[in-house]
C-alpha cells in the first residue's frame, strides 16, 4: 500500500524537475528564434492592443462628439475622427505530433524530429503571441493571448510523448475560420491525416502543414542485410539489400509529399518540408508567412 | 622431422584438424551474417517493397575462403613450420670441426661462427664430444672435449691473416679413432689439402660447408708511367662488376681519410682486373695503404711501402759558388721542380753517394776525379740513376770526346751547335713528338718549349736506340745509357733557362718525375732484403684493420723475401717491417697470388653456408591468419552495410594525416609572408582593402612583390581616398581569392602551372570581377612574343585562364584617365607594351569626342613586363628600395609608375566609372536644352 504513493511521487518529481530543466532553455531557444525574424523580415507595423494610429477621415454623421479629434480638426475647417487601426486577434492552434515516430534522430549529434517540431511550434507561438494572436495547441492548450499563454504552452509541449507509433492530427479545440499549423513527420497513415485535415477545413480554419523529417530519411543511407523496425517496434520491415530499396523509398516519399501537398491545396492549406538537419529560422520564416498570407 | 619439400614442421600432429576445414566450410555457409536491426520511422513506406534479386541467405563463397584460410594458417601456424629445417649431423662418434680461418673466411665470420655454435650446440644435445681445429695454426694435438666445453669458445675463435698451410702437419696431428668432421671452408684452394681430407676420411664421413659469396683480393699498388697501377682479383670469375678501392692516408693535418679512389671494372669472366690511379705526386706520398670499399678482410687491403715514397735525389755542382748569381744557378729550377716531390741532399759526389740516393743529378759538371768516376759508377751498377746536364763546361771541356765515357750515354761532338742565336741562322728548335719506347711516351711536347743551344751526340751505331728525346730536326736531346741495374742520362742542354725554354716549363717537371720514378723496382729484390733484421712496425689482421706490432720480434730479410712472394706465415705476419734505411710492406696478397677455388673430391658432400639458414615461419603463419581474420571483419562489416559510417572516419582521419604530413614546415612558414589561419586571414582582408600578390616560392621575388605593393599602398594612401592596409601573399593553390580585388602576379622563368583546382579558382577570380596583374619583369618581350622564358612560362600560365582576346592597351583606355592622365605605364623598365582585354569591334569615337564608347567591361589581365613591383617597392620607413634610371629622370619614373599603380588600382575599385564621367559634359549640354 505504501509502495505505490511513494513511486507516484518520485515519478511526478522526477518529471517536474525533467521539465524544470528542459523548459527553460526550449523556451529560451524559441525566444531567441523568434527575436532573429522579428529583427530581420517582420520588422514592420504591428497592432498594439487598439490604440495605433490608423488614419484621420472626415467625420461623418453619426460619429459621436467624442469621436472627433479635436486637435486634428482645430486645424481646418473639417471635422476629422481619428481611426486606430483595426485589430481583430486570431486564434491559431498549433498541432504538434507527439507520436513515438517523432522521437527518430538518424545521427547522434542530431536531436530527434520531435525537438525541431517542438521548437518550430513554440517559436511560431512566440512570434504571434507578440502580434497579439491567441495560440494554442490542438487537444493540449485552447487559445489565448498573452504571455502567460507562452508558459502554458511550454508546459504542455514538454509533456511525454504519446504512445502510438503514428499520431494523426489532432482538431479538437480549432476555433472556426482560426489559423491551423500541423507539425508532423506525416508519415502514418494517411487516412488519418485527411481526416483530420477535412475536419479542419470544415471548421474554416486554414493554415499550413510542416512536415519535419530526418536527413536520414530523406537520405535513406542504408545498405546491407537490415531489418527495419518502426520506433515503437510496432512494424518491421526485413530486407537483404537496404540499398537496393533506396530508390523505390525515395519514389515513395516523393509519392507522399506529393500528396499531402495536394491534399493541403485543395483545403487552402500550405505545405512544406522542413529537416531537422537544416536550421530552423527558414521554416519559421515560411511558417510565420503562410499564415499571415491566410490573413 | 615432417616436412613437406623445404618445409618442415615442429609438430606435424597438430596438422590433423585441416582435414576438417571442409566440415567447416559447409557448417559456415549454412550460417548467414547477422542482419542489422534499425529503427526506422520511414519503415512505412517500406512495407511492401520485395528486394530486387532473392539473395541467398547463405555466406559468400569469397568470405568463407578467407575464413577457411584463416583457421588454416593457424592450424598450420601452430604445427611450427620451418622452412629449410636444419638438418641434424647424423652419426654419434666425435664430432671434429675443421675451420681454415684465413684471411678469406674474415669476411663472413660471423656467419661461420653462427654455424660452427650450431655445430657444436647439435653435437652437444646428442651428447657427442667435439674438438674444433684451426688450419692457421700450427699443428697441435686435437682432443675431443664436451660440447659444452666448447661452447662458449667458439664464438672467440678468430681468423688469421694467413692461408692454412701445413696440412700435412694437422694430418699427423688428429687423433686416431673414429669420428666424423664437418670442414668450414674458405672456398680458396690452398696446396697440400689433400693430405687432411684423405686423413679426415679415414677416420669417419666428412661434410664441406662453403659460401657461395665472391672473395676479392687486393694486388700491391705498383707504379707504370707515373701512375699507381691497382690489380683486384676475384673469385669466382662471374658476371661483369666494378668494385671500388680506395688508396688511404693521413692528409696534411694527419687525419686518416682517403686521398683516391678507383674504379676497377671486371668484364664477364674475368677473374683480374687492374686500374690506374693517377694522383699528385704529393698527394702519393702520402699513401700508407690501399682498401677495397666493400670487403673488409686483410685480403682486400694492401699496406704500401717506401716503394711509394719519397725518392733521395743528391743535386751535384762543382765548382767554385757563385754568390749573387741564385736565379742562373743551373740547380735552381732542379731545386724548385724536385722539391715537392722527393728528398734532396746537396753536397759533393762522395758524400751524397754515401748517403745511397735514389738519383744524382749532375748539373754541368765536366770532369770528375778517378774516385768520384769510380763510387759513382759503383752506385749506378746497383740501380742508380745519374742524370746529366750540359752546360757550357760540359761542351768546353773534351769528356767523353773520342772514346765514350763510362758515366756518359753518347759520345759528344766539339762545341756543340747554337740554332736560332744573334749570329747564327734558322730557327730556334721545338721538341719532336715523344718516340713509343721512350720513358717520357704520352707526355705533350708543348710548342713553346725551344731550344737555341745544345751539346750534340756523335752519331754512333747505338745512338738511335740510347735516344730518349729528340728536336724537330731528329737531334737527340736525351740519351740514356744502362750501366748494370741502374741507368746514365744525359740531357743535352742546361739545366737553366740559358740554352733551352724546356726547364722553364711544366714537361720538365713531368720528364723529371718519369725519369725519377721510372728508376726503381717497385717491389724490393731479395737482395736488397737480405742481410737485415726487418721489425715488424704495424700487422694486420684478419679483417684488414692495422694495428700496432708492439713488441713482435724481428725478422731475417731472406725470410722476409721469402715471405713477399709466398705469402705471410704464422711467424711472418702481414704488416709494414722496417730495416735499416727503408720499410717493406708484407701484403697477404703478393703481386702473384693467384685465387683458385678449392676443388673437393666427388665423395666428400659440399654445403653452401647461405643456402642452410632454417627459418621458422609460425610468425608469419599467425600474422597472415590474423590479417586474414580483419579482412573477414571488414568484409563482414561490408557485408551487412555497417562499413560506410566506418569509411567516412577512416577516410577524414587519413584526410587529416595527409593534411599534417603537407603541412610546410616551420621555416616556410616564417618564409611566407602571411601564412595565417584562415579566419584571421579572411578578417585580415576584408576589414580593409588589400592589395595581394601571388607567391611564386622564389623568396626574393615575393619579398619585391610585397615591398612593391607596400610602397603602392603608402602611395595610395597618401594621394587618394583608397586606403590600403599591408598587403597580403596568396597561395593560389590554396588560399580563397575572393577577398581580394587586385593580385599582383610576377613570373619566374621557370615557374610552374597551378594545379586544376586552383586554375577553377583563378578562372571564377577572374570572372567575378578580379584583376591580375601579370608582370614578366622582363622589360619588353612580354605579351605573347614568347621569346623571354618569363614569356613563355606566362603562355604556360596563360594557357589554363579565362582571358579574353587582349590589345595592346589604346591611347583612350580608362586605365589612363581614372586618377592621373597618363600616356606611358613605366616600371623599372621604361616603354614595354601592356595588354589589356580588347575594345569591341567597330567602336568609332563619337565626332568631338575625345574618347570612344566604351561603357561595358573591366579588362580582367593587364599584361606587361616592366617589373612594376620594384619600381613601386619601398621599405618599412617608406624609402625606395631599388634604384630607378638615372638622377631626377629615373625619379620621374618612378614617379609615373606609382601614378600608373594609383591609376591601376583606382581602375580595379571604380571600374569604368571613368568611361561615364567624360559623358558628363555632352549630357549636361543636352538636358540645358
Amino acid at each position: 500500500m505504501s509502495a505505490a504513493p511513494d513511486l507516484q511521487s518520485t515519478d511526478l518529481r522526477t518529471r517536474a524537475e525533467a521539465l524544470g530543466q528542459s523548459l527553460p532553455p526550449l523556451l529560451a531557444e524559441a525566444e531567441m528564434l523568434a527575436s532573429t525574424v522579428m529583427l530581420g523580415e517582420h520588422g514592420r507595423r504591428r497592432a498594439g492592443m487598439g490604440d495605433e494610429f490608423w488614419q484621420y477621415r472626415p467625420a461623418h454623421a453619426g460619429d459621436s462628439a467624442r469621436m472627433v479629434d479635436w486637435r486634428r480638426s482645430a486645424r481646418s475647417d473639417a471635422h476629422y475622427v481619428r481611426e486606430r487601426e483595426w485589430q481583430a486577434a486570431q486564434s491559431v492552434t498549433i498541432w504538434v505530433d507527439q507520436g513515438r515516430s517523432m522521437g527518430f534522430s538518424g545521427a547522434k549529434t542530431r536531436a530527434p524530429k520531435s525537438d525541431r517540431a517542438k521548437l518550430l511550434a513554440l517559436a511560431l507561438a512566440v512570434l504571434l503571441l507578440r502580434g497579439g494572436e491567441r495560440v494554442g495547441l490542438a487537444g493540449l492548450a485552447h487559445p489565448r493571448a498573452g504571455k502567460a499563454q507562452l508558459l502554458r504552452l511550454a508546459a504542455r509541449l514538454a509533456g511525454d510523448t504519446g504512445g502510438e507509433e503514428y499520431a494523426a492530427p489532432e482538431t479538437e479545440g480549432m476555433v472556426s475560420h482560426g489559423r491551423g499549423v500541423f507539425l508532423s513527420d506525416f508519415l502514418g497513415d494517411l487516412a488519418g491525416i485527411e481526416a483530420g485535415l477535412a475536419r479542419a477545413a470544415d471548421r474554416g480554419v486554414k493554415g499550413c502543414l510542416i512536415q519535419v523529417l530526418d536527413p536520414a530519411e530523406e537520405e535513406f543511407p542504408f545498405d546491407g542485410r537490415t531489418i527495419f523496425e518502426s520506433m515503437g517496434g510496432g512494424m518491421r520491415h526485413e530486407t537483404q539489400q537496404a540499398g537496393d530499396l533506396r530508390t523505390r523509398y525515395l519514389a515513395r516519399l516523393a509519392e507522399r509529399k506529393d500528396r499531402l501537398a495536394g491534399l493541403a491545396r485543395s483545403v487552402g492549406w500550405h505545405f512544406t518540408t522542413h529537416h531537422s538537419g537544416s536550421p530552423a529560422q527558414s521554416a519559421l520564416l515560411w511558417a510565420y508567412r503562410a499564415l499571415e498570407g491566410g490573413r | 622431422m615432417f616436412s613437406i619439400g623445404p618445409l618442415g614442421f615442429v609438430t606435424p600432429w597438430l596438422l590433423v584438424p585441416l582435414v576438417a576445414l571442409p566440415i567447416l566450410w559447409i557448417l559456415l555457409r549454412a550460417v548467414p551474417p547477422a542482419p542489422i536491426r534499425r529503427r526506422f520511422p520511414g519503415v512505412a513506406l517500406l512495407l511492401g517493397l520485395k528486394d530486387d534479386e532473392a539473395e541467398t541467405d547463405k555466406t559468400p563463397w569469397w568470405l568463407l575462403l578467407i575464413r577457411t584460410l584463416a583457421l588454416a594458417a593457424v592450424i598450420i601456424g601452430f604445427a611450427g613450420p620451418v622452412l629449410n629445417p636444419e638438418d641434424r649431423v647424423e652419426g654419434s662418434g666425435p664430432l671434429l670441426l675443421v675451420m681454415d680461418g684465413s684471411w678469406a673466411d674474415a669476411r663472413d665470420w660471423p656467419q661461420r661462427v653462427a654455424k660452427a655454435e650450431a655445430l657444436v650446440a647439435d653435437a652437444g644435445a646428442s651428447g657427442r664430444p667435439v674438438a674444433l681445429i684451426r688450419l692457421t695454426d700450427a699443428p697441435e694435438a686435437v682432443e675431443f672435449q664436451t660440447a659444452e666445453a666448447w661452447a662458449s669458445r667458439v664464438a672467440g675463435v678468430q681468423p688469421q691473416p694467413w692461408a692454412p698451410a701445413d696440412f700435412a702437419g694437422w694430418a699427423g696431428a688428429l687423433p686416431d679413432g673414429k669420428f666424423d668432421s664437418v670442414w668450414l671452408s674458405d672456398g680458396l684452394a690452398h696446396p697440400g689439402r689433400e693430405d687432411l681430407i684423405a686423413a679426415l676420411q679415414d677416420r669417419g664421413t666428412l661434410r664441406v660447408v662453403e659460401t657461395t659469396r665472391p672473395i676479392l683480393a687486393l694486388h700491391p699498388a705498383r707504379f707504370e708511367d707515373g701512375k699507381v697501377v691497382i690489380a683486384v682479383s676475384r673469385l669466382p670469375a662471374a658476371e661483369a662488376v666494378s668494385v671500388e678501392v680506395q688508396a688511404m692516408g693521413p692528409d696534411p693535418a694527419g687525419i686518416e681519410r682517403v686521398l683516391g679512389k678507383v674504379s676497377v671494372d671486371f668484364a664477364l669472366g674475368e677473374a683480374r682486373a687492374e686500374a690506374k690511379l693517377d694522383l699528385p705526386p704529393e698527394v702519393r706520398n702520402r699513401i700508407t695503404r690501399f682498401e677495397l670499399a666493400p670487403a673488409r678482410t686483410a685480403g682486400a687491403v694492401s699496406l704500401s711501402d717506401d716503394s711509394l715514397k719519397r725518392r733521395k735525389i743528391a743535386l751535384i755542382r762543382m765548382g767554385p759558388e757563385e754568390e749573387g748569381l741564385q736565379l742562373l744557378s743551373p740547380l735552381h729550377y732542379l731545386r724548385q721542380a724536385l722539391q715537392p716531390v722527393a728528398e734532396i741532399i746537396e753536397g759533393n759526389l762522395i758524400d751524397s753517394l754515401r748517403a745511397n740516393p735514389d738519383v744524382v743529378l749532375l748539373a754541368d759538371v765536366a770532369d770528375l776525379t778517378q774516385a768520384e768516376q769510380d763510387a759513382a759508377l759503383e752506385w749506378v751498377n746497383k740501380g742508380g740513376l745519374l742524370l746529366r746536364f750540359a752546360g757550357p763546361q760540359l761542351a768546353a771541356s773534351d769528356i767523353s770526346r773520342t772514346t765514350e765515357d763510362p758515366l756518359m750515354p753518347v759520345r759528344l761532338r766539339e762545341g756543340g751547335r747554337s740554332v736560332g742565336g744573334a749570329m747564327s741562322w734558322g730557327e730556334p728548335k721545338g721538341l719532336a713528338p715523344f718516340a713509343e719506347g721512350s720513358p717520357f711516351y704520352g707526355l705533350q711536347p708543348p710548342k713553346d718549349v725551344v731550344v737555341r743551344q745544345q751539346v750534340l751526340a756523335q752519331p754512333d751505331p747505338d745512338l738511335a736506340e740510347r735516344t730518349i728525346a729528340a728536336l724537330e730536326d731528329g737531334t737527340p736531346l736525351m740519351t740514356r745509357k744502362v750501366i748494370g741495374a741502374g741507368q746514365v742520362v744525359l740531357v743535352h742542354v742546361t739545366a737553366n733557362a740559358e740554352w733551352s725554354t724546356l726547364p722553364l716549363s711544366g714537361l720538365f717537371v713531368q720528364m723529371l718525375e718519369r725519369l725519377a720514378v721510372s728508376t726503381k723496382p717497385t717491389q724490393p729484390e731479395a737482395a736488397d732484403l737480405a742481410g737485415q733484421v726487418w721489425v715488424p712496425q704495424v700487422v694486420l689482421d684478419a679483417f684488414g684493420r692495422a694495428t700496432d706490432a708492439g713488441e713482435l720480434p724481428g725478422v731475417e730479410g731472406e725470410a722476409l723475401s721469402g715471405a713477399i712472394t709466398v705469402g705471410p706465415t704464422v711467424a711472418l705476419q702481414p704488416g709494414l717491417y722496417a730495416g735499416a734505411d727503408r720499410r717493406v710492406a708484407l701484403n697477404v696478397i703478393s703481386d702473384k697470388t693467384e685465387l683458385l677455388a678449392a676443388d673437393w673430391p666427388a665423395s666428400v658432400p659440399v654445403e653452401t653456408l647461405e643456402g642452410r639458414v632454417a627459418q621458422v615461419l609460425k610468425g608469419a603463419f599467425l600474422t597472415g591468419a590474423l590479417i586474414l581474420l580483419l579482412v573477414d571483419v571488414l568484409a563482414a562489416l561490408w557485408l551487412a552495410g555497417r562499413l560506410r559510417g566506418i569509411m567516412r572516419g577512416t577516410a577524414a582521419v587519413l584526410v587529416l594525416a595527409l593534411g599534417f604530413a603537407t603541412q610546410p614546415g616551420p621555416g616556410r612558414a616564417q618564409e611566407v609572408a602571411g601564412a595565417l589561419p584562415d579566419d584571421a586571414r579572411a578578417l585580415e582582408a576584408t576589414t580593409a582593402v588589400v592589395l595581394a600578390y601571388v607567391m611564386t616560392g622564389d623568396p626574393k621575388v615575393d619579398e619585391m612583390s610585397r615591398a612593391g605593393l607596400l610602397g603602392l599602398s603608402d602611395k595610395l594612401w597618401q594621394r587618394t581616398s583608397i586606403e590600403p592596409m599591408m598587403p597580403i601573399g596568396v597561395d593560389i593553390e590554396k588560399d580563397e581569392l575572393a577577398f581580394y580585388p587586385f593580385l599582383y602576379w610576377p613570373i619566374l622563368p621557370a615557374g610552374k602551372q597551378p594545379s586544376d583546382a586552383a586554375y577553377a579558382k583563378l578562372n571564377q577570380y577572374l570572372r567575378t570581377g578580379g584583376m591580375i596583374l601579370f608582370d614578366t619583369r622582363d622589360a619588353d618581350v612580354s605579351g605573347f612574343g614568347g621569346t623571354t622564358p618569363e614569356g613563355q612560362t606566362l603562355q604556360l600560365i596563360a594557357s589554363g585562364l579565362d582571358i579574353p582576346a587582349l590589345e595592346p592597351l589604346p591611347a583612350d583606355h580608362v586605365l589612363t584617365r581614372t586618377f592621373y592622365l597618363l600616356q606611358d605605364f613605366p616600371g623599372r623598365h621604361v616603354g614595354g607594351t601592356v595588354w589589356v582585354e580588347a575594345a569591341p569591334m567597330a567602336v568609332e569615337a563619337e565626332e568631338g569626342m575625345p574618347f570612344r564608347n566604351l561603357n561595358d567591361g573591366v579588362t580582367p589581365v593587364v599584361i606587361g613586363g616592366n617589373d612594376w613591383a620594384a619600381a613601386w617597392a619601398t621599405d618599412d620607413y617608406g624609402v625606395a628600395l631599388v634604384p630607378i634610371g638615372r638622377g631626377a629622370a629615373g625619379e620621374q619614373q618612378r614617379e609615373i609608375a606609382y601614378r600608373f599603380g594609383v591609376n591601376l588600382i583606382m581602375y580595379v575599385l571604380t571600374g569604368n566609372y571613368k568611361s561615364d564621367q567624360v559623358h558628363v559634359p555632352a549630357l549636361l549640354e543636352r538636358l540645358g536644352q
